[in-house]
């Protein structure tokens, strides 16, 4: 097949990495070459994080460069507009409609762009974007921490890859405590696109 | 089964299998999973060293005592070890030594992006250039082998890609385990490098790096994979993914020996190509050396003499970038991926900050208010130097600060310098620098951030903690007792959150002219135990005139509201209850005592009930 790449961008400390893992670990279990480059360290504090995941076979680059990404799921906002340019021509855009205030912008210094703005740029990349309150979809189960797995479950449902992939690996991912909230944060986030009139 | 592993686990995982007992490093990005990994195998000694070369000489020490051994550590660690590394080089071992430097190229983490493969070349040791997590895995086994068989250590050499990218691994179940321990070398021209026995063993590692050559002719590290006769490539380490992807095509030859180079099999290589590119990360280091073998490469559309023939020297690859060059180099037809559309908007920075809570920002604020010239090190509180605290003017490298504030001083400048280090680093190489302070008598203001663990690398140990890597307590040292034995007599140690007590103790010592070592001590926000005892503040709107003192500790918890004062029409603050820990900065520094400390939240929550 084609390899399908995957960006995660998001703001450090809110779980890329943990989301990356998963859809790696979920590529690996529907039997294809995989490969997620991550980077540590310092933007981990509260910056811009960005991970690859690349689903193939085979697969050699870990690197997604630009036009390259056939999906772009983003755990915040302004970080889609920021790793937009990494989007193939109509590739698509997951986006969980939550705002993290960077401190340039609450120092006074910068804006945060608005909706319709965010909007009508992601609309020049591509058609294909889906709008994805998690955060709340989260806490309506009981936390927004695991809106990175109600993400991975929309991403799961508009891939066409059966939910009992992402359920399985989760099994084997989180741990036992945190299990039983995950899976349904996950089956959620599915369900919302199955149901959902989603714009597209 | 296959097994997704990242390089570093990768590594760990290979070291484990190869026999390996003892591990020592030091945590540094990329590479501080491999010792964090290793550590939770049966049977192994894992351990956090002050620095690396301590971690080095550790290492050397285990397998001079014919165990397997390695010493793990970032690309700039190696230059604290380096001199462990040459001496090494020297004697040789009785068992397999490796030394794991992972580099980073674009300087994801990094004060700069140095290609330790030149550090093999410099000191006569092989180097081994894994492409993925199964290389990675395979080539830290191949390692333990190559340094016994030729009795020299070996450099695995990793970066960024590698270390933190994860791809399938079939590992073994089985562990090596290497033959029963022997009895403690007296070898005393091999293992004491007086100038006698050194000029000897000189002549002997330069002999073993021409052997180690011959060996790489044959060697399974190296590998042809012949495809079209149009294009040749020389490649090794992760650009090898990078030259597969762009050149399908293309003929590989796939250097994981990347020193010392098999010279035959590179000019048969280049004898069954038309065209014969490098294609390499950084330094232009094997393409060098081919060209020193009077072996042709193509080098393009190019006419000016180059370091580097046809990729870039700066920063990482990408298979983005190798095809632009290709493209432009002629190598390749095709025009450049369509570039997105031109993007419309300018979008707010968002760089790193300290997080809310963290211990750091109490100093640093009380720094940026004095506005004195700060001396900044390695770690979370790099992290001063922003905006709103502004608050650090040099950082070098790890145990910097203290001796370039010393610099200063003793240089007749007139401001009193402040050099900032935090537990981890005043361990690596903060003291001799302290020593040097108190010794050579200049009037440095020190401050020691102690949060109590290794923050920026992600929590690990250190000799402050109580906690050894494995697990086991231990003797937890401590920092004020250290610099009094220093000889410092103006030490104190506060709470890192105590903004009144360190303005207090700082402007008091301003006054003095003697060396001064302030301890701030509060355990990092993100811990666990930290983490349990969060509350967040308040702010009471009533009170709040929107002044924008609390603005200014730059906590990424704090903003301004939709909410105006009345009377000036300035936005009031907001507190986000989902990031705030209660750290109370904020509290005291409000003028207005419109944040509600601790207490007073929880009374009032009381209240509520
Ligand atoms: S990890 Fe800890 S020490 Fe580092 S910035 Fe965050 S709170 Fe501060
Ligand atoms: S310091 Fe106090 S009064 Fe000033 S903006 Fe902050 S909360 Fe309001
Ligand atoms: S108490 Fe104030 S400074 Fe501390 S974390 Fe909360 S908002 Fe930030």
């Amino acid at each position: 097949m084609e390899n399908h790449r995957f960006v995660l961008v998001g703001v450090g400390g809110q779980g890329t990495l943990l989301a990356s893992h998963l859809l790696a670990e979920i590529g690996l279990s529907l039997g294809l070459d995989v490969k997620k480059a991550e980077i540590h360290g310092m933007s981990q504090r509260g910056g811009s994080v960005v991970s690859n995941v690349v689903w193939g076979k085979p697969v050699f680059s870990p690197v997604v460069g630009e036009g390259e990404a056939d999906t772009l799921i983003a755990f915040e906002k302004l970080e889609t507009l920021r790793y937009l340019p990494l989007l193939k021509p109509s590739g698509a855009i997951f986006v969980n409609d939550h705002e993290i205030e960077p401190i340039t912008v609450s120092a006074g210094k910068q804006i945060y762009p608005n909706n319709a703005d965010i909007e009508a740029t992601l609309h020049k990349f591509t058609t294909k974007v889906f709008w994805i309150p998690a955060n709340q979809i989260a806490e309506d189960l009981g936390s927004a921490r695991v809106a990175n797995t109600v993400m991975i479950g929309v991403v799961l449902k508009g891939l066409g890859v059966e939910l009992d992939y992402g359920v399985r690996t989760l099994e084997k991912t989180i741990q036992s405590r945190y299990l039983e909230l995950n899976l349904r944060a996950l089956k959620a986030g599915y369900d919302w696109l199955a149901i959902s009139n989603h714009k597209g | 089964m296959k097994r997704l592993l990242s390089g570093n686990e990768a590594v760990a995982r290979g070291a484990w299998t190869a026999g390996a007992v003892v591990g020592s490093g030091y945590p540094g990005t990329p590479s501080t999973e491999i010792m964090e990994i290793f550590a939770r195998y049966p049977g192994v000694y894992a351990e956090w060293a002050p620095n690396e070369k301590v971690a080095l000489d550790v290492a050397i020490g285990a397998a001079y005592a014919g165990r397997r051994a390695f010493a793990t550590m970032k690309h700039v660690g190696l230059n604290v070890a380096a001199d462990s590394l040459f001496y090494a080089a020297m004697t040789g071992i009785e068992a397999g030594l490796v030394i794991v430097s992972a580099d980073d190229p674009s300087m994801h983490s990094s004060q700069n992006e140095q290609d330790n493969r030149q550090y093999a070349k410099f000191v006569r040791i092989p180097c081994i250039d894994p492409a993925d997590s199964q290389e990675a895995h395979d080539f830290a086994i191949a390692a333990f082998d190559l340094s016994e068989r030729f009795d020299t250590p070996v450099l695995l050499r990793l970066t960024t890609r590698v270390c933190h990218t994860s791809t399938p691994v079939e590992v073994s179940e089985q562990r090596f385990v290497s033959s029963d321990p022997i009895k403690y070398p007296r070898n005393v021209a091999k293992y004491v490098m007086v100038p006698a026995n050194a000029r000897r063993r000189h002549g002997v590692i330069e002999h073993r790096i021409q052997e180690i050559s011959q060996y790489a002719e044959t060697s399974p590290l190296n590998r042809m994979e012949i495809r079209s006769s149009q294009l040749g490539i020389i490649t090794g380490g992760i650009a090898y993914q990078y030259a597969r992807e762009v050149f399908p095509e293309a003929s590989i030859l796939k250097l994981g020996l990347v020193y010392p180079l098999p010279a035959a099999l590179i000019r048969n290589f280049a004898s069954m190509v038309e065209r014969l590119i490098v294609l390499e990360e950084l330094d232009p280091f094997i393409e060098h050396q081919v060209r020193l073998l009077g072996v042709e490469l193509y080098r393009g559309k190019q006419t000016l003499d180059t370091p580097k023939g046809i990729f870039p020297i700066v920063g990482e690859l990408n298979a983005q970038i190798v095809r632009k060059a290709a493209i432009e180099a002629g190598l390749i037809e095709g025009e450049m991926l369509q570039t997105s559309p031109s993007f419309p908007m300018e979008l707010p920075q968002r760089p790193p900050v300290l997080c809310p809570g963290c211990p750091h920002r109490g100093a640093f604020f009380v720094l940026s208010k004095l506005k004195v010239p700060v001396n900044g090190d390695i770690g979370c509180y790099t992290l001063g130097l922003t905006e709103p605290l502004n608050a650090i003017h040099t950082c070098g490298c790890m145990g910097a600060s203290i001796g370039v504030a010393h610099g200063a001083a003793v240089a007749g400048d007139q401001e009193r310098h402040v050099a900032v280090i935090g537990d981890s680093t005043f361990f690596h190489t903060g003291i001799p620098a302290l020593i040097n302070v108190v010794y050579n008598r200049s009037n440095v203001i020190t401050i020691i951030m102690d949060n109590r663990v290794t923050g920026m690398t992600g929590h690990q140990d250190n000799p402050g903690t109580g906690k050894t890597l494995q697990g086991r307590d231990t003797t937890e040292i401590d920092i004020e007792n250290v610099v009094r034995a220093l000889g410092f007599t103006y030490v104190k140690t506060l709470n890192g959150y105590d903004v009144e007590g360190i303005e207090k103790t700082l402007k008091e010592w301003m006054k003095i002219s003697d060396p001064a070592v302030l301890i701030t001590r509060e355990e990092c926000a993100l811990l666990p135990e930290a983490r349990a005892k969060y509350v967040p503040l308040e702010v009471v709107e009533e009170k709040c005139n929107g002044c924008t003192m609390c603005f200014r500790v730059g906590c990424p918890a704090i903003s301004k509201s939709e909410k105006l004062d009345p009377r000036y029409q300035r936005p009031l603050a907001v507190i986000d209850p989902s990031l705030c820990t209660g750290c109370e900065i904020c509290a005291q520094v409000c003028p207005r005592d419109a944040i509600l400390f601790r207490n007073q939240v929880l009374d009032k929550q009381e209240i509520d009930q």
